[in-house]
């Protein structure tokens, strides 16, 4: 896959439902003076995944690494949305009338606008319907 | 080298079977004139030597626990005096007191000349240098190895167990062909390696591990042979017995056990009947040979099952299949005996996690519960949380169908779960009855 500049790369670890996991992966990223912009923990039962969009993702992943995490790159996208009522129902609506599917997201209301973080089924199709639709992606470069 | 002893260990099965008759024969006199021990066990079976008039008749011959040996601490079922005596090794006693061995010059010439056997029938010989990974001291594998190999003029490289970084520098530096330790060691080692930046495979001239000491699986065996580049070869044996003693061959058909140092009978564990070979059952093993410290019709604990056919490699002695289970490893959930070795197994057919894990039994309410902990590989991790789920559940799917019994899986992180140098302890069982 040719590099998309609004593909966001993503770090994900794996870790288990205890006591003291996040303080653990989010002392390695202070350790490398690595800035989180945005982040989320899902939860299964008995473990969790930490997702985090990072300034310096290689890096934070080779930290994580070293630390013996499981850490995976996930390929995102991030929409700006209007920070008002209506502003989610627009981005949802493009993504759901182009036939593309939210595997899930996570949002933070920004300085600007709100933004919301998106990992979809087919990443290039997103990008497509947003702009089709007269959305406004996010370039990798402003976190990154 | 075809074989280190071609006579015995090709010897026709009759002359075998009739040397272990003469053998038993010698042995039941012996006892029976100079052990109390086995005297008063004698007289209360109420048989006498004169009654072992075959070799089949070793059924008449009461059996001996381990309780025995820890009845008569330290040296109570010594048949010998302390002069004889030229060396003693003491086991760890994991459920009471430790048990301990001694050796005549004989005993300990017969344990060599067993290894010597073994080590030959898994090709190594002059010119391979042979790293001893297991512990030396009170504990037999060390040093029962370190004289096997030695005796078949390999070099040994004595490195025991622990300081695995500076083990694998050696292995490298030194050229080790062949190690020989506990396999969940080997495995421990491959890992420390791969962060070193150093692949057994590749970086080193290793080609045989001589593996034992505890039970372990032929698809451990198969992911061994395939990640480090070697041949594994299972090797069996308890300080009763001497230490460790029988090996396999290069058939890698289960280990021979020499007939004119060792009789195993396979055994019924409810009605002990003898079963036919290849039957699993209780292993019992009578010691034909053993001066100092005797054993017959040992009840070791051991679950495995005998092949007395001739074997490829030209050896007559019977093979006994890898050990799948301990008679007192058994767990009981709700009602089904379960092994630890069953759970490796099933562990070892699923690619998404790894080769480590831990069982930790409870009781909710009423009934057993039963949590297995496997560490996801950095290869399978996914980001979505539905990948993750579906790996436990293929984890928890394989582990019913191989134990009948319903388990839950925990995924845990990579390198979490506690590594074993010696012994693996893989069970934690927390149930109060």
């Amino acid at each position: 896959m040719k590099e998309n500049k609004f593909v966001i790369k993503q770090i994900s670890v794996f870790s288990e439902n205890k006591p003291g996991r996040l303080a653990a992966i989010a002392r390695a990223l202070q350790e490398e003076k690595i800035n989180i912009m945005a982040f989320s923990i899902a939860e299964a039962d008995g473990f969790g995944v930490v997702r985090a969009l990072v300034d310096k993702p290689k890096k934070a992943h080779e930290k994580l690494g070293k630390l013996g995490f499981n850490v995976a790159f996930t390929d995102v996208i991030a929409v700006q949305m209007k920070d008002e009522p209506g502003g989610l129902y627009e981005t949802a609506r493009i993504l759901g009338e182009g036939q593309i599917n939210i595997e899930y997201a996570y949002a933070y209301s920004g300085k600007e606008a709100a933004v919301l973080i998106l990992r979809v089924d087919n990443v290039e199709a997103a990008i497509a319907a947003i702009q089709r639709g007269g959305g406004t992606l996010i370039e990798s470069s402003l976190f990154q | 080298m075809r074989a280190w002893d071609p006579r015995i260990e090709e010897m026709p099965k009759a002359d075998l079977a009739t040397m272990q008759y003469r053998l038993l024969k010698t042995l039941v006199y012996r006892l029976y004139s100079f052990s109390p021990f086995f005297h008063r066990r004698m007289e209360e079976s109420r048989v006498h030597p004169d009654d072992i008039r075959s070799l089949e008749d070793i059924r008449k011959l009461p059996f001996m626990y381990k309780r025995d040996l820890r009845d008569n601490y330290p040296d109570g079922l010594f048949v010998c005096t302390q002069d004889d005596l030229v060396r003693y090794h003491v086991s760890s006693g994991t459920t009471g007191k430790p048990t301990v061995v001694g050796y005549t010059e004989r005993d300990l010439e017969n344990w060599t000349a067993s290894l010597a056997r073994g080590l030959v029938s898994c090709g190594l010989g002059r010119g391979d240098v042979i790293q001893v990974s297991y512990g030396y001291g009170l504990f037999t594998g060390g040093l029962g190895l370190h004289y096997g190999a030695e005796r078949i003029g390999a070099t040994v490289l004595p490195t025991s167990v622990g300081n695995t970084e500076r083990q694998i520098e050696l292995m490298q530096d030194l050229k080790a062909t062949a190690i020989a330790c506990t396999p969940s060691y080997l495995l421990h080692m491959g890992e420390v390696a791969e962060k070193m930046g150093v692949s057994i495979k590749d970086d080193t001239l290793l080609k045989v591990g001589i593996l034992g000491a505890e039970p372990w699986s032929e698809q451990m065996r198969q992911r061994i042979q395939e990640w480090l580049g070697i041949r594994a070869y299972d090797i069996y044996g308890t300080s009763e017995l001497s230490g460790p003693m029988f090996c396999e061959c290069t058939e890698q058909k289960g280990f021979h056990v020499w007939g004119d140092l060792a009789y195993v009978e396979i055994l019924d564990p409810e009605t002990l009947e003898p079963l036919p070979a290849g039957e699993r059952g209780e292993m019992v093993i009578t010691m034909l040979q053993k001066e100092a410290l005797p054993m017959v019709r040992y009840r070791i604990g051991d679950i495995s099952a005998i092949d007395d056919s001739v074997c490829a490699c030209g050896r007559t002695h019977p093979r006994v299949q890898r050990i799948t289970g301990r008679v007192d490893d058994m767990l009981i959930i709700r009602g089904i005996n379960v092994f630890p070795s069953q759970i490796e197994y099933a562990l070892m057919s699923i690619p998404e996690v790894g080769q480590h894990f831990q069982i930790i039994v409870d009781r909710k309410g009423a009934l057993d519960d039963m949590l297995v902990q496997v560490e996801v590989k950095k290869e399978a991790f996914s980001d979505k949380i539905t990948d993750l789920m579906s790996i436990r559940k293929k984890v928890e799917h394989k582990l019913k169908n191989i134990l009948n019994v319903a388990v839950s899986v925990e995924l845990v992180e990579p390198g979490s779960l506690p590594r074993f140098e010696g012994k693996a302890k893989r069970v934690i069982d927390r149930r109060k009855i």
